[in-house]
């Protein structure tokens, strides 16, 4: 089983440390293309969860019978099979579940993260480990999606959660959230330039978060140096 | 025997066994899901024609009446597309043209357009278009009616002026902004309206082999 501890290591990875979006920066193909509202976003990244959750567990359950040196043709082997059967799967018989996440699933096995946590994490841990690193490693990935997602949608329509009829049935359409209304539209935020002009500013908002916590500690540090209780 | 030999061996023994493994997964997947997906497939096939030609007007197999249509200026294609013959009662009802607007504003704006037996229009979609998002992709109807305009319409010659968007002179509506777009699919139907009208009795003549 595993510890609390270790539970909250991986989850501290996954969500802030090693973010795939925000840090790593792998997976970016989807990421960019998809952001341009919250429930494309949203979409794509529990397809992530999904399938990077599954191809860690099965990464893992083999990882004892796979020599070093082929270890990455057998990973790519692992993954691109099980993505398709995935899709495949999810097309036959969860099918309106197919037509929402449907057209992400392919996009998925191009995503470089899931072959990155494969390599570095689920070849040498324990299945239970890796699994919960793969899914922990796709919400770290969601999130940085839906506020991408959320920002460029605010900042290009005035709207939130457009489309969300087309995922979830037509009953849903009045859930649209205009944020700001008689907004005109900011063309560039929807385009791919505003994908990259978002992910930047997101990823320059956490480093400045950490390096602020950071100087905190060291000053805290100083302080208790410089005064000793 | 050779450790290198031996080892350059075994690894490529286990490589294949992945291999032959993840073939067999697939394939035992492929086989036990083709059929329910092939279904589905054609069901919402069915459905998306089904919104361009009315279900009353028809009675025949839709699905199985396709056949090839050569490319065409008219239609916009530059290589084969294809059409469904609706019959009812055994009489042509009508025709449903996968037609191409190739002067979109980001290209090709693929069309589905149905037209009854008179040559009236009974609905046009758009099926696929790389339009602008926020701006030209108010021909989809999921964005926005602009598409219905279309339906009921038919053309005369005599009347080729009307076949613009308003801002031309014609009686279709455009957003200001996003006109390209618009003119593109005006024009399109236009031109799939006077195919038709060229080719009406090849095209509502039933015809047992696939062959245009």
């Amino acid at each position: 089983m595993i510890s609390k501890e270790e539970f909250s290591t991986l989850a501290n990875n996954g969500l802030w440390k090693q973010n795939p979006g925000v840090v790593q920066l792998l997976g970016l193909c989807p990421l960019l293309a998809i952001s341009n509202n919250v429930v494309n976003a949203l979409s794509l990244g529990l397809a992530t969860v999904f399938v990077m959750a599954a191809s860690s567990l099965a990464v893992s359950g083999v990882r004892n019978f796979v020599p070093h040196e082929i270890r990455i043709p057998v990973f790519i082997l692992i993954i691109a099979a099980l993505v398709t059967i995935i899709d495949l799967a999810l097309n036959a018989f969860a099918h309106p579940l197919y037509l929402v996440l449907g057209i992400f699933i392919p996009l998925i096995t191009t995503n470089c993260i899931v072959l990155a946590r494969a390599d570095a994490y689920a070849s040498k841990n324990h299945p239970l480990h890796s699994t919960l690193d793969g899914a922990l490693m796709g919400i770290g990935l969601t999130l940085v999606l839906v506020i991408l997602g959320g920002a460029r949608e605010i900042a290009g329509q005035g709207t939130l959660l457009s489309g969300i009829d087309l995922a979830l049935g037509p009953a849903t359409k009045d859930w649209v959230i205009t944020v700001l209304p008689d907004y005109k539209g900011f063309l560039l935020a929807i385009l791919p330039p505003g994908a990259f002009i978002g992910l930047g500013l997101l990823i320059a908002g956490r480093n400045w978060i950490d390096q602020r916590a950071q100087r905190r500690a060291q000053q805290a540090a100083r302080t208790a140096v410089a005064q000793p209780a | 025997m050779n450790p290198v030999l031996q080892n350059a061996l075994r690894t490529s023994v286990i490589l294949f066994l992945f291999t032959l493994i993840g073939t067999a997964l697939l394939a035992y997947t492929y086989r036990h899901t083709h059929s329910i997906i092939e279904k589905s497939a054609q069901a919402e096939k069915l459905a998306l024609i089904n919104q361009v030609l009315p279900k009353q007007l028809y009675d025949n197999d839709l699905l199985g009446a396709w056949r090839a249509l050569p490319a065409d200026p008219l239609l916009g294609t530059r290589k084969a597309s294809g059409m469904w013959l609706a019959t009812r009662d055994g009489q042509p009802a009508g025709v449903v043209l996968e037609a191409v607007a190739p002067e979109g504003y980001s290209g090709d704006i693929s069309l589905l357009i149905g037209i009854d037996a008179n040559g009236t229009l009974t609905g046009v979609r758009v099926t696929q278009h790389r339009e602008t998002p926020g701006l030209g992709d108010y021909i989809q109807l999921s964005k926005s009616p602009w598409v219905l305009q279309f339906d009921g319409k038919s053309y005369h010659p005599d009347q080729d002026s009307l076949w613009r968007v308003k801002k031309d002179g014609g009686e279709y509506d455009s957003r200001a902004g996003a006109t390209i777009t618009p003119r593109a699919i005006v024009k399109a139907v236009r031109e799939a309206l006077k195919y038709f009208q060229l080719h009406r009795e090849t095209l509502l003549r039933p015809q047992e082999s696939g062959q245009p």
